[in-house]
């Protein structure tokens, strides 16, 4: 394995996608790491290959069928020119190496430079019964759908807010699902309110107001300001219930679609050392980085939705930029690539496109204070089951304030997903509970590995030095 | 380490033979090539290109049992994020010895023919080498 | 608001010996302050591999190690947890033949202070463990011994000392001190707060890693480095390993909680004396000799690795015992990675030193100034 240092994109979505051509018409060949066995990310996720899927992309992506096709064909063309390792892991990082994981056997990659393009997962707020089988987040809605053609249940209830409970629902009906209801959290009042920001991008929010109307004429229930209580069964999903203008609703079904909106994967920013910065648009911690995507850590770069939620289009723009600040750095000079806009001009572009963001957050706003109605016997971390009141009495007994000790004493965040799933819910907890703000109790440290990894494979490498006589302890 | 995974539910089984409860459905692709895997033991067919997580889940409602609680899981997130979705699967080592067990993430894992999948809950005894202690 | 508190003792540093000692002297009626520049018990208290053991130990930590022991005996009433602890016993493992005869030896000077253990070999040694692999031939099992859960342990000692008095201030860092002929004076400045002024008869310098601050401000630094022990733990398993395990000569230690996870540490993390990342390397090797002596492993997921900074001594044993320079300056730090079982012990000895000038444990061995050539540095 060469061990010279390369410049190296963690994820192939469209942010990283943009980088590598960017990269790639500088003359440069990029290492591109992918997790995921087929390049896309998860907007733009296709199907697998070679297994006989014959949807098209107009079926697949409806609208981005044109984006997703130029996104694909874009990578497809670069597999000669870059170093495309797909169903690959980055599981921890040092200074120098990256260490990733594939096929049952371990690599180190030792970087000079590295841009991070990892990409998103929903944000999840937890009700009871969420945990059952059948509860999907919207991603993994669509997902289930685009990818494999399948639907989470037989009749299911899309459930949450965010732009991404229209779309899924929408794409469902489209499919042929039975969807018997949407739920959103957000009042109709707020998303007329944040009419004129989301108006910064015409097309999309037409988008969003075609598949409302379209829901609708198929005679599917959309309700906005509920409250959502609880999902009720007990070897899988029977019923969501809710409430909305003081009077209670319940729904049979067998599968919900929940989610309130993206949160950016953050971890390997991390481990890599970049600073984080408590984002009020965003409202998480966010690594701190500058117009061109320049992270606190020299050589290091951050794109897409990894860095911040802004959207696939957002995403291939600030992939573009992360590269040409890289070749800005290197002392290359930007290359030409037809009809990509210039660094000055993606900026312009990814500062409106905040203003449309922030319209969506006002028109998708969390529910208040979610915490508050959180029952005690609720679970809040689903790995290991630690529920509300246990939270709650550490809080009380033990004074806790910040986010990793309380994870320390109530093991909240310690299971399989390292906190992707509830560490929000466990910061809103705390906050409620301590009296302090969302961004005063901190934010979960990561720690290698990245995702959980099996042991085998690392017992593969022969060169794997002894432990010295003085690092012996007993 | 975990009670049974029956005791505590109602009657809606998890998988009873012959009259499985999926949980996914199925919308589109169903012209794909079968492919015959082994769940708990048993032979059920999936479709060339499904992830194990739809393998599984169109004949039954779960994945796994959670080693706290015996509740039933079925992953959650269908991107490798949630972690909700490991299963067991033995693999043949190359050279003689007993049977492995291996982890695998099934929303991110392609079913391959003749894979032994288990989803019921684990115990000592199925850890290579592991009597209960 | 500039009026000095004063105190009787003051504890610098909440780690679990501080912590314990606190609450020692809380409990002995006097007026204690303990000022911890972070959250108590998150540094090596927290972050240690969580082994409770006697077995393994140089005969000169046995007196002190079996007074400790005793102790863990009693959280629940303590400290109103039982902090995980199990009586797992602890199996100190032989990897070749002759590793047998040293672990023979340690089990008769052991017996000698009244601990219990006893090694098995052969196929005696394969019948009772048949979960472990070829990696071992041999071991010696101390029952008496067990595991803790670090994270909730040291804590706790913090808030059993808050309940019984004394004056525990978090992320309140000491920023300077000195010593007035009489008594010590201290300035403290709370990461949010007023600055305190604090004077007191006692200091106890229980800093940890970076207790040689303190000792250097008196004149008697010790040969103390930080080290970063090199910890990971894998998801929830099925009860499979039977006891704490260790292996003569060391190099990973391997125990598995309640809840099924295996915690296995060994080898070096690295790090810059202040924080302190687990290191790859360091984690495949320890895998490969925890594989070697527990072949379940193998198809565990590891879910998280983790390191921490501990202060390590050139002979390894720990710093206990009245200061050589300053009067009524205590020094109790430098555990070198063993500090778990003895810190509440450690606590109790410290509180005889304040409260009766002397200590029935012998802490000779473990005096400040046995590093004789390090005095010239500051």
């Amino acid at each position: 394995m060469s061990e010279r240092a390369e410049i190296v994109i963690v994820g192939a979505g469209p942010a990283g996608i943009r980088a590598a051509q960017t990269l790639v018409a500088a003359g440069l060949r990029p290492i591109v790491l992918d997790e995921n066995v087929r390049w896309g990310g998860q907007i733009y996720r296709q199907p697998p290959a070679g297994a006989g899927f014959t949807r098209t992309k107009q079926a697949l992506y409806g609208f981005e069928a044109a984006k997703a096709d130029a996104v694909h064909t874009t990578m497809a063309a670069l597999l000669p020119q870059v170093d495309y390792r797909p169903e690959t892991l980055v599981w921890a990082c040092d200074p120098k190496h990256l260490h990733t994981m594939h096929g049952g056997r371990e690599t180190p990659v030792a970087f000079s430079h590295l841009i991070i393009a990892s990409g998103a997962t929903d944000r999840v707020l937890p009700l009871p019964g969420w945990t059952l089988p059948g509860v999907y987040t919207l991603g993994g809605a669509q997902v289930a759908l685009k990818s494999q053609g399948c639907a989470i249940g037989e009749r299911v209830v899309f459930a949450g807010t965010g732009p991404l409970l229209y779309l899924v629902a929408y794409q469902y009906a489209k499919a042929g699902a039975n969807v018997v209801a949407v739920l959103d959290t957000s009042a109709f009042a707020a998303q007329a309110k944040a009419t004129p920001r989301l108006l910064n991008q015409p097309a999309t929010f037409a988008k969003g107001v075609y598949y409302v109307g379209w829901l609708r004429s198929r005679g599917v229930r959309i309700e906005h300001g509920v409250t959502l209580e609880g999902i009720e069964g007990t070897a899988g999903v029977r019923a969501i219930r809710w409430q909305r203008g003081g009077r209670e609703h319940s729904l049979e079904c067998s599968a919900v679609g929940l989610g309130f909106g993206l949160r950016p994967e953050t971890q390997l920013a991390d481990l890599a050392g970049c600073r984080f910065v408590f984002d009020d648009l965003n409202r998480c911690w966010l690594p701190e980085r500058d117009a061109a995507g320049r992270s606190s850590q020299a050589g290091i770069y951050l794109a897409g939705d990894g860095a911040g939620i802004a959207g696939a289009d957002a995403a291939e723009l600030a992939g573009r930029r992360a590269a040409l600040a890289l070749l800005e750095d290197l002392g290359i000079a930007a290359p030409v690539v037809p009809d990509a806009p210039d660094a000055p001009a993606i900026e312009r572009k990814l500062a409106s496109n905040r203003r449309f963001r922030e319209g969506i957050e006002q028109a998708f706003a969390l529910p208040e204070n979610p915490a508050a109605r959180w029952p005690d016997e609720m679970l809040v971390c689903r790995c290991e089951e630690v529920d509300a009141r246990t939270l709650r009495e550490c809080v009380r007994h033990d004074g806790v304030t910040e986010i990793n000790r309380l994870k320390a004493l109530t093991r909240v965040g310690m299971g399989r997903c390292q906190g992707r799933m509830c560490g929000e819910a466990a910061c809103h907890l705390l906050a409620e509970a301590s009296g302090q703000t969302f961004a005063q109790v901190g934010r979960l440290r990561a720690q290698a590995p990245i995702k959980p990894i099996p042991i085998a494979p690392m017992l593969f490498d022969e060169n794997v030095a002894a432990i010295p006589e003085e690092a012996r302890d007993e | 380490m975990s009670s049974s995974s029956h005791s505590s539910h109602d009657s809606q089984p998890l998988r009873a033979p012959g009259q499985s409860h999926p949980q996914l459905t199925r919308l589109a692709e169903t012209s794909r090539s079968p492919v015959t895997f082994y769940l708990d033991g048993e032979a059920v067919q999936a479709l060339a290109g499904d992830t194990l997580l739809t393998a599984i889940l169109t004949h039954q409602r779960h994945v796994r049992i959670s080693e706290f609680s015996g509740t039933p899981r079925a992953g959650f997130c269908l991107i490798g994020a949630c972690q909700d979705c490991w299963v067991r699967c033995e693999s043949m080592p190359a050279v003689g010895g007993d049977a492995q067990l291996t982890r695998l993430r099934a929303c991110s894992t392609t079913v391959q023919a003749g894979m032994r999948v288990v989803t019921r809950a684990a115990d000592a005894n199925e850890v290579h080498g592991g009597a209960n202690v | 608001m500039s009026e000095t508190l004063h105190y009787d003792v003051v504890v610098a540093g909440g780690g679990l010996v501080g912590a314990s000692a606190a609450r020692a002297l809380a409990e002995r009626g006097l007026r204690v302050a303990l000022f911890e520049r972070r959250y108590c018990g998150a540094q090596a208290s927290g972050v240690n591999y969580g082994g409770v053991r006697c077995q393994g130990r140089p005969e000169e930590q046995l007196p002190l190690a079996m007074r400790a022991r005793k102790i863990w005996d009693r959280l629940p009433e303590l400290i109103g947890i039982d902090g995980e602890f199990v009586r797992s016993g602890h199996l100190r493992l032989a990897r070749r033949e002759s590793d047998l005869e040293p672990l023979d030896a340690w089990s008769a000077m052991a017996s000698g202070y009244g601990l219990a253990t006893t090694v098995y070999r052969g196929a005696e040694f394969r019948q009772r463990f048949p979960w472990l692999g070829d990696g071992a031939v041999g071991g010696s099992l101390c029952l008496s011994d067990g595991h803790a859960n670090p994270r909730l342990v040291s804590p706790a000692f913090a808030r059993a000392a808050r309940a019984l008095g004394a004056d525990v201030h978090e992320r309140t860092p000491i920023t300077a001190m000195a010593h007035d002929g009489v008594r010590f004076q201290l300035t403290a400045q709370p990461d949010e707060g007023a600055t305190l002024q604090v004077s007191c008869d006692w200091l106890l310098n229980t800093s940890g890693a970076w207790a040689n601050h303190i000792a250097g401000t008196f004149g008697e630094r010790v040969p103390m480095h930080a080290i970063y022990p090199n910890m990971w733990v894998t998801e929830p398993l099925p009860r499979f390993i039977g006891h704490n395990l260790g292996v003569y000569g060391g190099g990973v230690y391997a125990r598995q909680v309640e809840r099924g996870n295996c915690v296995i540490g060994g080898g070096r993390g690295t790090g810059d004396g202040e924080y302190a990342q687990p290191s790859a390397d360091t984690t495949r090797a320890v895998m490969r000799e925890a594989c070697a002596l527990l072949p379940a492993l193998r198809n565990a997921l590891l879910i998280r690795t983790w390191s921490g900074v501990e202060g390590e001594t050139p002979d390894n044993n720990p710093i206990i015992g009245m200061s050589r320079t300053t009067p009524r300056l205590v020094h109790a730090f430098g555990f070198s990675g063993g500090g778990f079982l003895l810190a509440p012990g450690v606590g109790d000895v410290l509180a005889d030193l304040v409260t009766q000038g002397e200590t029935a444990t012998p802490i000779d061995a473990f005096a400040v100034d046995r590093f004789a050539q390090v005095s010239a540095e500051v």
